[in-house]
């Protein structure tokens, strides 16, 4: 992972890509494997699962875009935490922001009335990006102005952020009738589907290139990776590293915020308590899958859609909980970041370069 | 004295150490006699510490053997070079600093009174015990982190002595003392010897190989390159030897000529990181074209000076000035946008982002601005462009833009730096231990390229604890201690006692 | 150090120390004053508290077992998690609780090794190797839960004879079930082990400075393994709380963010188990003191401020007290040696 544009040789630039993605790739098949032993040990059969959770994410087109659909905040997450990532701050809050993303995306989506489309959904979706990134600038700030660390508060931000959002699902924005949640959105708020494929995942392949882009090609990208790697040096070389650490937060609660914003728009059409649970979560093994890179975010995101979008065929199919799922991104997750145990098998050298670690700036 | 005809203590035989990649120890021999001081003379990087850590059980060895006490022994732990006698006090202490002195000698090897309970009394007995039979003054229940670095020393030889150590390993002992208090050290090592403990003595520092050794071992690039005695050797001989040709133990420099003040300091107040005081009132100018070095005892304020000075720790109280303008409250970029640079007391904590290229380390100061970067865009072809120039202007190797900054030895990590702070317009340059733990021929290269900066008219504060480098390097030499300057001193009179006496805060 | 600078120091030790008295004082004379009104209600809310404060107690513990000795320890939820589960099917399928309780003790300790296992022997990121656990209780809990398991029964309260018969103190300490009263010695055990043992010392050796461990024969990895395991049981006991003692049966993701409150509950208690113990009180007091106002109808709050409020507590005190306390000096760092 490299900042500049080498002049190497073809041949090892396929070998740098080889490295970085073999063992993410070697990594997803020792945890299906794994997860075939758990399923054994559940009396299942891990074929007929598989083929069951293959089938339900790309047999036909409309699975196909029900994957797409799920990868889309996938994406997003992946994004948020690899981000944070490259900033040396671990964003577990990605869930929060998302819940606010999706909230406030929902209250422009429904508030207002008579706005054209070509305003309403772009302001809806900003709004609800913005409202993440508000809220994941609290945990920033938080770091810097009293040291209290990120890794929890972003963790208690999530309990607090799910209650707030189910209080205001149940009280102030509080659609008619007994359901707690909020009114559907005005149709020209919504993101379209066009036939099956959603055009929120258009959007946030577009986040993934510009995060990429502005991690690697602009100042406060060098900025931020510098603070990430070495938060010294960051402050020898005169950037401002407390500033820095909130906008990283912030940007990473901008893109957390938009994935909640684009499901809300795109797909759920309003807000209602319980959405999309646990995607805080996708977000650290989905960024890890990639080793942290913008770009490899979008892949990664993509075979874990996958997963979620074949797992209720699966437990059709195969009577198999759909569970396993998480059972499986944890074991990816280990594996991915066991990567001793990887190699290995694998034998492929180590990539050098910006690994960020997180517990070092524990104390 | 030739002590060569007692019995030997320690002997090692052919011994090798390969890391991936590098041959650390080669084929060395060594015999260590019964009350015998043997120095280890060898440059940074020459192997000395991979040879010891081998004598201690911290490496096992890719070939050879050692012996102690006439018998061979397979050392693959700290626990069984113990068992057989060897101490070792590392360069780097290895006490726990929030722990007293007896809890930090008994460690490992705890007194306890049924069901593994600490009996607390009796391990402050025998540190008082040990401390009297060698005369190593030091409270037992003391914490470490408030004693003072020649206090831990003691404590560290303390240690050594409480696990019945007759063969005892110093590493670079001396780095963090006063020339007296190295002489103390040296008294001590004999007190011990007289006792018939043995020690091996390692060091780059020829004054004190002369002074204390009845031996004298020389290693270069992993191999024993030969032995001599102190009374056939002069400071030339074996810097030769140490190095390899011929070496100039003086820096040369023509007189300065200082011109305007540049930095002004006054009454400077700042605390440390645990919120003490550490600078207590400094008052100091450095002039256009002169080199001021501060010479002093780590841990006496000169890296709260320098971290004030750079904008990069908080000011109590007092002024400072540099060119005229009041930066006691500018930021580390506003500072450097003066025409300061900074070659930071630790390279890797500071200086450099290990995981960077070395075109990303080079424009750290400068990223930000044009031609490398126009708005938010950065430029790297630009950024590459300027790391090939200066790669090549300061001799970095690899030679290769491309290269991580992790992936270098000492000196060229050193160099980029170097080259990145020089190649900017700068009135005043900080130097804060710009040569601390490199290679000869980098140590030559560095004190040159200060030397040109200073005749280029340059301010220059050089902040050194090794006070050979302060008096060669310097015009003028201000001696902190305790917080404070306590004298500034014209070079033609600041000898290495005087500067030794000030540095332990006695006004000479 | 200079004089002024210890007269400094130690006027802020005094100064937290008068603000700790005036602040243990108010809350004796506010349990005084309540007792008198009201001794029912009084003595309901500071047993509720020493329940409450139960498993934060023990989460607490095991997390500064481990960062003692150098280990982050962010796993501690799906430790405890985990051992709820494997603790609750042991209580289903034996119908012996003593059997359960081991099961759990168990399951944290297996746990622990596997945190140990990342963090020592891969050299994994501490932080990421923690929420390994966490995703993996997450996932294999809900996956291997079934609805419609029933249990035979939860542990029960012990009065512990005349002890119990003092007023408020009585009820309030002696009259409990035997996981509150072991958690009660688990304080002091760790506070002497810690402190006044050899092991305690060489943990502490570890987590400050592990060279300096290592050359003096210390084998820095075992230590810390042993004590990241203990720690794993400890979780594993306040999972085994949750389903044997407090609760009676298993949902899911039933620790509900305790494991990372009692990391806060550590970080206030200075890393040391009183002052955990009374950091988790003081949580414990304002859950308990919360769901009596809520109870009794005084306060109308939506219910889910209410359920906010452990979170927003833990912020508070992280935000107010991180710098304040001293951390072990290795902590998160893998030790290589040299």
């Amino acid at each position: 992972m490299t900042t500049q544009t080498d002049s190497k040789a073809k041949p090892s630039r396929l070998m740098a890509i080889w490295r970085a993605a073999s063992i993410p790739l070697a990594a997803v098949i020792l945890a299906l494997l794994v997860g075939a032993v758990i399923l054994l040990i559940s009396g299942a059969n891990p074929i007929a699962a598989y083929s069951a959770l293959a089938k339900g994410a790309f047999g036909s087109t409309a699975a196909f875009g029900r994957t797409l659909e799920k990868a889309t905040p996938l994406i997003l997450g992946g994004l948020a935490v690899a981000f944070a990532f490259k900033g040396g701050l671990f964003n577990i809050g990605g869930q929060g922001q998302l819940l606010f993303g999706a909230i406030v995306a929902a209250g422009v989506g429904f508030g207002i009335d008579g706005l054209p489309f070509i305003i309403h959904m772009p302001l809806a979706l900003l709004m609800g990006s913005l409202a993440g990134a508000l809220y994941g600038a609290i945990p920033g700030a938080l770091k810097t102005y009293t040291g209290a660390r990120e890794v929890i508060t972003t963790i208690m931000l999530n309990f607090i952020a799910i209650n707030f959002t189910d209080w205001l699902a149940d009280g102030p924005w509080k659609d008619e009738g007994i359901v707690a949640r909020t009114p559907a959105i005005a149709e020209a708020a919504a993101i379209p589907t066009w036939g099956n494929i959603p055009a929120g995942f258009f959007l946030a392949i577009l986040a993934a290139v510009a995060t990429w882009y502005l991690l690697y090609r602009t100042t406060t990208g060098y900025e931020i990776r510098t603070v990430g790697l070495n938060s010294n040096a960051a402050k020898y070389a005169g950037i401002k590293v407390s500033y820095t650490v909130i906008l990283t937060m912030a940007i990473s609660g901008f893109l957390a915020g938009m994935g909640g914003a684009i499901e809300t728009l795109g797909v759920v059409g309003r807000y209602q308590p319980g959405f999309n649970a646990g995607l805080g979560f996708d977000g650290i093994t989905i960024a890890l899958l990639a080793r942290t890179n913008p770009l490899g975010v979008v892949p990664a995101a993509l075979l874990v859609g996958a997963m979620q979008a074949g797992s209720s065929q699966m437990q059709f199919d195969a009577h198999v909980p759909f569970q396993i799922i998480d059972v499986i991104q944890a074991l990816i997750l280990f594996f991915v970041s066991a990567d001793m145990i990887v190699r290995w098998i694998v034998r492929v050298q180590p990539e050098e370069g910006e690994q960020v670690t997180l517990s070092t700036s524990w104390g | 004295m030739d002590k060569t005809n007692r019995p030997i203590v320690l002997e090692a035989k052919g011994l090798t150490k390969r890391f991936p990649g590098v041959l650390a120890n080669d084929n060395i021999n060594l015999k260590l006699h019964q009350g015998e001081i043997l120095a280890l003379l060898g440059e940074n990087g020459a192997g000395k510490s991979t040879l010891m850590n081998m004598l201690y059980g911290l490496y096992t060895p890719t070939e050879g053997e050692i012996w102690i006490k006439g018998e061979k022994v397979e050392l693959s732990n700290p626990g069984e070079a113990i068992d057989r006698g060897v101490g070792m006090v590392h360069q780097h202490f290895q006490l726990v600093p929030p722990m007293t002195v007896a809890e930090n000698v008994m460690l490992g090897s705890e007194i306890t009174s049924g069901g593994g309970r600490l009996n607390m009394r009796q391990a402050i007995r025998n540190v008082r015990e040990l401390s009297e039979q060698y005369g190593l003054a030091v409270d037992p229940t003391a914490v470490i982190e408030d004693l003072p670095v020649g206090t831990q020393q003691r404590v560290e030889i303390i240690k050594a002595l409480y696990r019945h150590a007759d063969i005892l390993i110093l590493d670079e002992p001396t780095a963090v003392l006063t020339p007296q208090e190295a002489n103390e050290l040296f008294r001590i090592m004999r007190d011990l010897t007289a006792q018939n403990v043995s020690i091996i003595f390692i060091t780059h520092k020829l004054k004190e190989v002369l002074a204390v050794a009845d031996r004298i071992g020389v290693l270069r690039s992993g191999q024993m390159v030969g032995t001599a005695m102190p009374e056939d050797s002069t400071e030339t001989s074996l810097a030769e030897m140490m190095v390899g040709r011929n070496v100039i133990l003086r820096v040369e420099k023509s007189a300065s000529k200082p011109g305007q003040p540049v930095l002004q300091i006054q009454n400077l107040h700042v605390h440390d990181d645990r919120g003490h005081a550490a600078v207590e009132g400094v008052d100091l100018e450095v002039f256009a074209g002169e080199i001021l070095g501060i010479a002093g005892v780590e841990g006496n304020g000169q890296r709260e000076l320098v971290e004030a000075l750079t904008g990069l720790r908080h000011i109590d109280a007092g002024k400072i000035r540099i060119d005229g303008q009041d930066t006691t409250h500018f930021s580390p970029r506003q500072i450097t946008e003066l025409g300061v640079a900074h070659i930071p007391e630790d390279r890797e904590k500071h200086g450099l982002v290990m995981p960077y290229t070395l075109s990303d380390n080079m424009v750290l100061n400068r990223y930000f601005k044009a031609p490398y970067a126009k708005g938010l865009i950065m430029h790297h072809d630009k950024i590459d462009e300027n790391g090939k120039v200066l790669v090549k202007e300061y001799d970095v190797r690899p030679p290769n833009v491309h290269a991580l900054a992790q992936n270098l030895s000492g000196g060229n990590k050193q160099k980029v730096i170097v080259a990145r702070e020089f190649s900017s317009p700068t009135k005043l340059l900080v130097a804060a231990q710009p040569t601390r733990g490199i290679d000869v021929g980098s140590i030559e290269f560095i004190h040159k390229e200060i030397v040109a900066q200073r005749d280029h008219g340059v301010a220059v504060l050089v902040v050194s604890a090794e006070l050979d480098e302060v008096l060669g390097l310097a015009d003028r030499v201000a001696v902190m201690f305790d917080g404070r300057v306590v004298k500034i001193l014209p070079i033609a009179e600041a000898t290495r006692e005087r500067v030794g006496l000030l540095m332990a805060g006695s006004d000479a | 150090m200079t004089t002024a600078a210890m007269a400094k120091a130690k006027s802020r030790g005094d100064y937290v120390r008068i603000v700790g008295l005036i602040f243990g004082g108010i809350v004796l004379l506010g349990i005084i004053y309540g007792y008198i009104t009201n001794p029912v209600t009084t003595t309901a809310v500071l047993a509720s508290t020493l329940r409450q404060s139960t498993p934060l107690v023990l989460g607490a513990l095991c997390g500064l077992i481990g960062e003692r000795s150098g280990i982050i320890n962010i796993g501690i939820e799906g430790q405890m998690l985990m051992a709820a589960f494997i603790a609750f099917l042991a209580n289903v399928y034996t119908g012996n609780l003593f059997v359960a309780v081991l099961a759990g003790l168990a399951t944290g300790a297996v746990l622990g090794g596997f945190l140990a296992f990342m963090s020592v022997t891969l050299k994994m990121d501490q932080i990421i190797g923690g929420t390994v656990i966490n995703i993996l209780a997450l996932g294999l809990t809900s996956f291997f839960y079934q609805t419609g398991l029933t249990t035979q029964g939860k542990l029960q309260a012990i009065a512990l004879g005349p002890l119990a018969e003092i007023p408020l103190i009585g009820p309030v300490f002696f009259d409990n079930p035997p996981i509150t009263y072991a958690t009660l010695i688990l304080v002091m055990v760790v506070h002497y082990v810690l402190f006044y043992t050899r092991w305690g010392l060489r943990t502490r050796a570890v987590g400050e400075h592990p060279s300096a461990a290592d050359t003096v024969g210390i084998n820095v990895y075992k230590m810390r393994y042993i004590n990241v395991i203990i720690g794993g049981s400890i979780a594993g006991l306040a999972g085994a709380y949750l389903t044997l003692e407090a609760v009676g049966s298993f949902e899911r993701a039933m620790t509900n963010g305790r494991g990372f409150v009692a990391l806060a509950v550590m970080i206030f208690g200075k890393y040391t188990p009183f002052g955990a113990w009374g950091a988790a009180l003081l949580f414990g007091f304002a859950v308990a003191l919360q769901t009596q106002l809520q109870f009794s109808g005084r306060l109308e709050i939506p219910h889910q401020f209410i359920g906010m409020l452990p979170y927003v507590l833990t912020i508070v005190v992280l935000a107010g007290f991180v710098g304040r306390t001293r951390v072990p000096a290795a902590v998160g760092k893998p030790y290589e040696k040299e």
